[in-house]
């Protein structure tokens, strides 16, 4: 039987048709720092129910405006949006994982962790006033460790984002000259010190330069086997970045009391708690264009947080305490009318 | 008559086929000039949008938008002084280097290699123009950068650094990083550019010229001058600037190795920031402030105003030297 033309454009037009009401995907767009867990939930999601999630790391920036267009189901940001400004939006926001800012520093004949570092002095270095690595206010704290006489190489990040936003924020808590002289935001204009590209980035100049000291998400410090600093927490107390120290600061904060989860839960109170904790958080439309997908959306996030953790902590990052994933489901009934 | 009908229907058919060819003539006269009319109404709209996007910064920050050098993106304040002077610095540092040596290629492949050589040699040269600029910047990160700043930058700063005058363009400290880095590396990326284009066109040279030139006693170095590069002026200056525009335009390669520091100094061993680095580290988190992001498109405006700015000064030059030739 030949077939014409005009046949198969119908017949290609039916299974297309069939096929997009078959297939739900769902899109969303936003933050890379939560990038790496992203793509392995949604692989994971896609194994276990055939739904597509599809998650483009194109900045907080942009997953905001993004959402905001009703473009994407669901936007992802590192720094939270005030109340006011969901309102206004009319969105939702709230936390999806947790992972931390860790200072990693490139020091012949220093180890992991030997260095300790309070928030203060930290500041100060990365402001250019302390350059020298065995300066006095750095050996007042590391007493018993031989520090060399080497200059001090800041590495900050050329782009904008949600690690600088979190590492800024923290430093603004702990040293009013910060906070006065440089503030905080996704880019800030930086003292002192050269900027690279992405975590990738930090991690490629700190591993390069003697003296240098720069910020990364855990993963990447852990991965390319980076030394990491010690930091002085909100308590007094010396701690190392890890998935403890990590679940310790986010059990510390204060959820209950936030508006619309907005709270940025760096300086962390807790004698175990890792100072520079970040959260990641996502924004959905209370009222969606597609109904159906923004609930597809909701049983994602609902999956992430019964089933996620595993995969999360794998790569670095701290699932949600169960008291906070009531609260979030609270927040959802409350607020989502769908 | 039979042969008078031929005769007038024959006219009849020439003067028909004479008007069908006109009309073709016209219509592909017509087609290549719509071509070569809507790239110039791109590029007219490319340019207007540009400006339409910056618009807030420009009457936000006026003509100091060109003379601050403060990038502050928190208290909303841009200055684009920095990434201007990075990007004309490593682009003059870039051609510094390349264009002696692109020469020096291109007269070797042309006048003094033996034949046997010259096929492969370009072949080769042209496989390295096509080499992405990303792997370039990689392949200074990885490798450049540790070499210069353990065996090269610090005796620079040590000699060089402390002379009188220009002292302060080279003294620093030894990170292999900055804006001596990336000039050379542009200057790798521009070299198979320049030669390729250089080659061709010494080429094109025709050999009763030399001939001529090596008959009356010229030495190889007397044709060169005398002869090969005033009969290829203008190509050889346009290959020069097609190195220029890449070099002026070039992003990732000098973003991996040029340090993206705002903060201004002279000194070729510090790190700096160019205008396309800046804009291909902070788009994507620029959407957060309208300004910011306007900002950023008059960065892209004035990059174009900079490529401009170089290129009519150097048809004008080019239009001198012909008059002075008399061509």
């Amino acid at each position: 039987m030949k077939i014409t033309l005009k046949q198969s454009v119908l017949a290609v037009c039916a299974s297309l048709s069939m096929s997009l009401s078959f297939a739900a995907e769902i899109t969303g767009a936003g933050a890379t720092f939560v990038f790496p867990a992203m793509s392995r939930w949604s692989s994971d999601y896609n194994a276990a129910t055939q739904v597509k999630v599809n998650y483009q790391s194109i900045g907080s920036g942009g997953g905001i405006a993004q959402v905001k267009a009703k473009t994407v189901d669901f936007g992802s940001t590192d720094a939270p949006l005030k109340p006011e400004e969901l309102a206004a939006a009319g969105l939702v926001q709230f936390p999806s994982v947790i992972g931390g800012v860790v200072p990693v520093v490139n020091l012949k004949g220093i180890n992991a962790g030997q260095v300790k570092l309070s928030g203060k002095v930290l500041g100060d270095i990365f402001l250019g006033k302390i350059t020298q690595w065995n300066a006095p206010e750095i050996a007042a704290l590391n007493a018993g460790l031989a520090l060399p006489n080497v200059r001090i190489t800041v590495v900050h990040r050329s782009d904008g984002s949600g690690t600088t936003f979190n590492f800024v924020n923290y430093l603004s808590k702990v040293n009013a000259e910060w906070k006065a002289k440089v503030g905080e935001g996704v880019a800030v204009r930086w003292p002192t010190g050269l900027g690279g590209k992405g975590n990738e980035g930090v991690a490629a100049y700190t591993k390069r330069i003697n003296g240098a000291l720069g910020y990364v998400e855990l993963s990447y410090a852990t991965l390319n086997k980076m030394s990491h600093i010690s930091m002085q927490n909100a308590a007094g107390k010396f701690v190392q970045p890890t998935l403890d120290s990590f679940r310790a600061a986010a059990a510390s904060a204060d959820w209950k009391n936030s508006k619309d989860f907005y709270l940025v839960i760096t300086d962390a109170p807790g004698a175990a708690s890792w100072p520079i904790t970040a959260t990641n958080f996502m924004l959905m439309q209370k009222l969606p264009t597609s109904p159906e997908r923004a609930k597809a959306a909701l049983e994602f996030f609902k999956w992430v947080y019964a089933n996620g953790s595993k995969s999360a902590e794998a790569l670095g990052y701290v699932a949600l305490p169960n008291e906070l994933v009531a609260q979030i489901n609270a927040y959802w009934i409350a607020n989502l009318k769908y | 008559m039979p042969f008078a009908t031929t005769l007038a229907v024959n006219d009849q058919r020439l003067a028909a086929i004479a008007q069908q060819d006109a009309r073709k003539d016209r219509a592909f006269a017509w087609l290549t000039g719509l071509a070569a009319w809507s790239v110039f109404f791109t590029l007219l709209a490319t340019i207007g949008t540009m400006f339409w996007g910056g618009r807030e910064a420009f009457s936000t920050f006026g003509f100091g938008f060109i003379t601050s050098s403060t990038w502050d993106p928190v208290n909303l304040q841009f200055g684009a002084f920095v990434p201007i002077y990075g990007t004309l610095v490593t682009s003059v540092i870039a051609l510094v280097i390349a264009v002696p040596i692109s020469f020096g290629i291109a007269v070797f492949l042309t006048e003094l290699a033996p034949s046997w050589m010259r096929r492969p040699v370009g072949t080769a040269i042209e496989l390295l123009a096509g080499i992405p600029s990303i792997v370039y910047g990689m392949w200074g990160l990885f490798v450049l950068v540790p070499f210069l700043g353990e065996h090269v930058f610090p005796w620079v700063d040590a000699n060089l650094g402390q002379l009188w005058l220009i002292g302060p363009v080279f003294r620093g400290p030894p990170l292999g990083v900055g804006m001596g880095t990336a000039g050379l590396v542009l200057a790798i990326m521009v070299i198979p550019f320049i030669a390729s284009v250089l080659r061709e066109v010494f080429l094109s040279v025709p050999s009763q010229l030399k001939e001529s030139a090596y008959a009356l006693g010229s030495t190889t170095t007397e044709v060169v001058w005398h002869i090969v590069l005033p009969y290829t002026r203008s190509a050889s200056i346009g290959a020069i600037f097609l190195g220029l525009g890449r070099a002026l335009g070039e992003t990732m390669a000098v973003t991996f190795v040029l340090g993206n520091s705002f903060n201004f100094s002279p000194s070729l061993l510090d790190p700096g920031t160019s205008i396309t680095a800046t804009i291909a580290n902070e788009f994507a988190e620029a959407s957060i402030s309208p300004l910011y992001e306007s900002s950023l498109i008059a960065l892209a405006f004035v990059l174009f105003m900079v490529v401009l700015a170089v290129l009519i000064p150097a048809k004008l030059m080019l239009r001198q030297l012909a008059k002075r030739a008399g061509t």
